[in-house]
């Protein structure tokens, strides 16, 4: 039977762009020392009472006009109620009913090319609970309440994911849309962007939906992918065998890439969410809105588009390079150092500098290369005063500290070789010296221009210009 | 609507109420006249009106973005029974 996977996908994003909490005004860095920044209102201790920040309810507006989507003008935060000990209230801060963002959308790129609507059924702003370590306190557990009342973003899309794949491209497009807009940094080490995944078969064509698991503990792209996989496949498996999915939270474990079963799944209404008598309605003026909507930067969107239409770069090209804010700056920042030909620093940028930069993990902002070194490189390669091979090495020297492409290539003497008579010396030098295979490549033996071009790359390490020398090695032979 | 006592079990049970059995029948009572109550407000005609998440004719007040609270931690730790590296302890609780 051919089966058909529908996903749905959970992201709680943290809006770090908030340097206080949710509700009360405690700092919310990340690391500080373990209840430093739990106040009385994070470790809900009597009579204490939510104020909400401002903060977090613009950046659920920004995200809200990012997607196209709806923006509640009247929203409603709710009571979660269950009983665990990061959650000192017994209860968390959420939003039911009235989401302050809702029905909205975002477009992935497949990999055959077309594009797919997803659409994100709501964005409710929520505080999040502590942490709980349970191995280094001798048969208890030790509560970290510092991050109890942070702000989040859960970004809940529709059932409208059929693969792992589709997911991680809706997950890179949501982190780009986090990290252009600055409401959070999006770190799925450190926990900023958090993704569960609702997973259900069904077989192809059947309208109504199967049963579906929930895979919690998803912290990277190359994770929800493997994690979504196996889960499909576990599925399949299963029912092909005769048994039965049953409804629960699985628990990802990328050592023994395996989901297993957490507990299950407490239905909606154990929750037994209520408005927060506490918090009065949320109100939203249209004029708040309008004055956000002007904050807002250019999106990943609209720069690739730009980058097709404006600069010609190919879309695969222009897609890797904005999906990341940062990179798209340096990109930029280059072509105003050098604008001749904006698809070669494109292929220099998704090849040689993002290869270097995941060799030595490191992100565009620790780029030992500036924008003004690279452009300075391409331009040495655009006109041709080095070889793309040659510039692979200029691009190892300006890494380790070379201070231009220019000052490099002087040093070293690296600059090609176009003068056409002394290249033509050389060509007829290394012609006279291999005269058999001279003659078999007169006479028709192709391959050989390979192993002349290589004889005379060797004689002038590497800096011939190819082009020129494949002309003159055809001109000389053919005589 | 009618409840029963595992109704009142589970209730219990998600508010972590340890109820004594022998006063379970009591409860039952007590919530079933309180459900009495939840009908005759369900049987209003609500059509067209607004859900009303908050009796107060007003609207959230929000504040700005501003770290205001210092770390107190020294005085609240003591108010918790054990605490072990700053961290406060708690029975081990394992999903």
């Amino acid at each position: 039977m051919e089966w058909e996977a529908v996903i749905g996908l959970e992201v709680h994003v943290q809006l770090t762009c908030s340097q206080s909490k949710l509700f009360s005004g405690a700092a919310t860095a990340y690391g500080a020392e373990a209840n430093s920044q739990a106040c009385a209102v994070d470790l809900a201790l009597p009579g204490v009472l939510p104020v909400l920040n401002r903060k977090p309810v613009e950046a659920a507006i920004k995200l809200g006009l990012a997607i196209n989507a709806e923006i509640d003008q009247e929203s409603v935060f709710a009571r979660k109620n269950y009983f665990y000990p990061d959650l000192p209230k017994g209860y968390q801060i959420s939003q039911f009913e009235r989401p302050i963002v809702h029905d909205g959308h975002i477009d992935i790129t497949l990999t055959n090319g077309d594009h797919k609507r997803i659409g994100v059924t709501r964005a409710h702003l929520e505080e999040d609970a502590g942490k709980s370590v349970h191995d280094a306190y001798h048969g208890q557990t030790g509560i970290d309440l510092n991050r109890s009342g942070t702000p989040l973003l859960e970004v809940v899309s529709e059932p409208e994911i059929s693969s792992a794949t589709e997911a991680v491209a809706y997950l890179k497009k949501l982190h780009a849309l986090i990290r252009y807009l600055e409401i959070g940094d999006a770190n799925m080490q450190e926990g900023s962007f958090r993704c569960d995944a609702n997973v259900s078969v069904r077989p192809k064509g059947q309208q109504e939906l199967g049963t579906r698991t929930e895979c919690k503990n998803i912290n990277s792209f190359r994770f929800v992918e493997r994690a979504i996989n196996h889960e499909i496949g576990r599925q399949i498996e299963l029912i092909e065998d005769g048994g039965n999915v049953v409804q629960e939270t699985r628990l990802y474990d990328p050592d023994r890439d395996e989901t297993r079963s957490m507990r299950s799944k407490e239905e909606a209404f154990d929750y037994r969410y209520f408005p927060d008598p506490d918090l009065l309605p949320v109100v939203i003026s249209d004029e708040w809105i309008d004055e956000v909507a002007t904050t807002l930067p250019e999106l990943p969107e609209t720069r690739i588009n730009r980058f097709i239409t404006q600069l010609s770069i190919k879309p695969e090209d222009a897609e890797q390079i904005a999906s990341s804010r940062e990179l798209a700056e340096f990109f930029e920042t280059s072509l105003n150092g050098y604008d001749r030909n904006p698809q070669l620093t494109a292929n220099w940028v998704t090849g040689e500098l993002l290869a270097q930069l995941n060799r030595e993990e490191r992100t565009i902002e620790q780029s030992p290369i500036n924008t003004a070194q690279f452009a300075g490189l391409i331009a040495r390669i655009d006109d041709q005063t080095i070889s793309g091979k040659i510039a692979k090495q200029v691009f190892q020297e300006l890494w380790q500290g070379g201070e231009s492409a220019d000052a490099v290539i002087e040093a070293k003497g690296l600059k090609q070789i176009t003068d056409t008579g002394a290249l033509e010396k050389l060509v007829a030098e290394v012609i006279e010296a291999h005269p058999e295979q001279a003659e078999e490549l007169h006479g028709g033996k192709d391959k050989l221009m390979g192993f002349f071009v290589g004889q005379i790359m060797k004689k002038t390490q590497g800096k011939a210009n190819p082009g020129e020398v494949n002309r003159l090695l055809r001109q000389l032979l053919t005589k | 609507m009618t409840i029963s006592l595992s109704d009142v079990e589970q209730a219990a049970h998600l508010a972590r109420i340890g109820l004594d059995p022998a006063q379970l029948d009591h409860h039952l009572a007590d919530l079933q006249q309180i459900l009495t109550l939840v009908e005759q407000i369900n049987a209003v005609d609500t059509d067209g009106i607004e859900p009303l998440s908050n009796p107060l004719d007003a609207v959230q007040r929000m504040r700005d973005d501003q770290v205001t609270e210092t770390n107190q931690r020294d005085q609240f730790q003591p108010l918790s029974a054990a605490t072990e590296d700053a961290h406060y302890l708690v029975p081990r609780v394992i999903e």
